[in-house]
């Protein structure tokens, strides 16, 4: 290997890739203000890779082990090789997910995914209200969600809602859920907004109060109770107002490798934001050289790179430190704990948030929506008074 | 739930099941999830195909592993965890 991030040695610890995620497209009709893309996505709208190279991303990523594969975006359907890729997954033995706002499906589309072996659709859910989806995507796609949901449904696919959580739906939880049972959904993913890329940048707007995320959870809980296994509910919690970190992608290169539309392959979405990192590339790099023995990959795995508290402390293997972009876009330094740890020095960053997100005047400043123009605006530092508290542009 | 010996059990929909050479395991696939399975796990998944019953699954193992102390009530065990994580279904 080269000589880059100062030589860190391979990792002894035995992993593999068992979840790919292709992130096929950054480009998307929709505007969602809590998109977790990078905020800079506008630059790799230009250098996707084609068909060949994304046929290669999921041979190799196979014989590594990958079984999982989410072809995701952006919003994938944006290609018009999404049957192709499906087709070649399908035949590696790949279980495949697209993961789509519903724009660009059509039946003809779906019959050919279909025929194609795709094995599931992940459709994303804003709220019951038009209003709400309409204003949270910045987009009028409220009712095209509802026909792609039943389009779904009508061939015989699993039903796999995802709805983002934000300070304008949650207190919708039981009307959204019933929504959900009402399409014939088998699967709903709750997920509180994380805040990185674009909702990092609308993070005073979006955030809920605690209270408002307890109740959410009871919610939850009381509609689990009733509906059993006929729907599985997963409320993916908001590290914000818990005391110890997520354990991020279930640790930096343990299972989940990302592609990313430019072909640089990561082992999370917004590891880009660490500085001094160089992250290897389909285009020079075979991913099993990207997994094993590349430094970025290497960085982070196991527990030998923590410093205090975490390296001494008694809960390190249940959280691994939490997530390194968030320490380092909050802190300044990816290497710390991450600062949602109430062990963390840097926990007072957290609850500095919380607080502004509840000051009153904050939702007269007006959101960034993910449009080209104002990926370009944050590329080129015009948006630098909401930006400057992060270390980096997330 | 009591597991019979009548029981036909099969995979649960949208569930896929298959021998994986990289993990050498057997694995099962759904949306949003999937469950590396040990070796005796996997033995006995293999066999839940929606025509068999426990009773012939159960005989199919003994023969296979006639060495192996206890094996029904492994297996028992094994297709009741399956039903309470909802991998497979029973179907009579």
């Amino acid at each position: 290997m080269d000589d880059r991030n100062n030589g860190v040695s391979a990792s002894t610890t035995a992993t593999q890739p068992l979840w790919l995620l292709a992130e096929i497209t950054y480009r998307c009709p929709l505007q969602c203000a809590f998109c977790y893309n990078p905020t800079d996505f506008d630059k790799h709208t230009q250098n996707e890779l084609d068909t060949d190279g994304w046929m290669k991303v999921l041979r190799e990523a196979r014989d590594l082990g990958a079984l999982q594969l989410g072809i995701s975006g952006g919003e994938p359907l944006l290609r018009p090789d999404i049957e192709d890729i499906v087709i070649e997954a399908h035949k590696l033995g790949y279980y495949s997910n697209l993961i789509t706002s519903g724009a660009g499906m059509n039946e003809k589309r779906i019959d050919a995914l279909k025929s194609g072996g795709l094995d599931h659709i992940q459709l994303s859910m804003h709220d019951i209200t038009e209003e709400i989806n309409n204003f949270i995507t910045n987009t009028k796609t409220f009712k095209l969600k509802q026909k792609v949901a039943a389009m779904i449904k009508d061939r015989g696919y699993p039903m796999v809602l995802n709805v983002v959580i934000h300070r304008y739906n949650i207190d919708h939880i039981k009307e959204i859920l019933e929504m959900a049972e009402g399409l014939g959904a088998d699967y709903v993913e709750l997920a509180n907004t994380q805040y990185y890329g674009w909702s990092l940048v609308n993070r005073d707007q979006l955030m809920p109060t605690k209270e408002q995320v307890l109740h959410a959870e009871k919610i939850t809980n009381e509609f689990r109770e009733r509906v059993g296994n006929k729907m599985k509910v997963f409320f993916v919690v908001p590290d914000y107002f818990d005391e110890r970190p997520k354990k991020c992608m279930n640790g930096w290169g343990e299972v989940f490798m990302i592609v990313a539309a430019n072909g640089d392959i990561l082992p999370c979405h917004s590891a880009r934001v660490i500085p001094n990192l160089k992250f290897p590339n389909v285009n020079d790099s075979p991913l099993k050289a990207a997994w094993y023995d590349s430094p970025a990959f290497n960085k982070f795995r196991g527990d030998d790179w923590m410093k205090e508290p975490c390296r001494s402390c008694s809960e390190k293997e249940n959280d691994l430190g939490g997530c390194r972009c968030q320490a380092f876009l909050l802190s300044g330094d990816a290497e710390s704990a991450d600062p949602v740890c109430t062990k963390s020095p840097n926990r007072n960053l957290i609850d500095q948030a919380i607080k502004d997100s509840q000051n009153p005047g904050i939702e007269a400043k007006p959101i960034v929506f993910r449009t080209n123009q104002n990926s370009k605006n944050i590329s080129e530092g015009k948006e630098k008074e909401r930006l400057e508290k992060f270390h980096a542009t997330p | 739930m009591a597991i019979e010996n009548k029981d036909i059990y099969k995979l649960a929909s949208y569930h896929r099941f298959q021998w994986e050479e990289a993990q050498n395991c057997y694995v099962i696939l759904f949306p949003e999830g999937m469950v590396k399975l040990n070796g005796g796990a996997g033995e006995v998944l293999n066999l839940v195909d929606g025509v068999a019953t426990v009773k012939i699954i159960t005989d199919t193992l003994i023969k296979k592993f006639p060495d192996a102390p206890n094996i029904a009530k492994d297996i028992i065990g094994m297709i009741e965890l399956a039903l309470d994580k909802a991998w497979i279904e029973k179907i009579n």
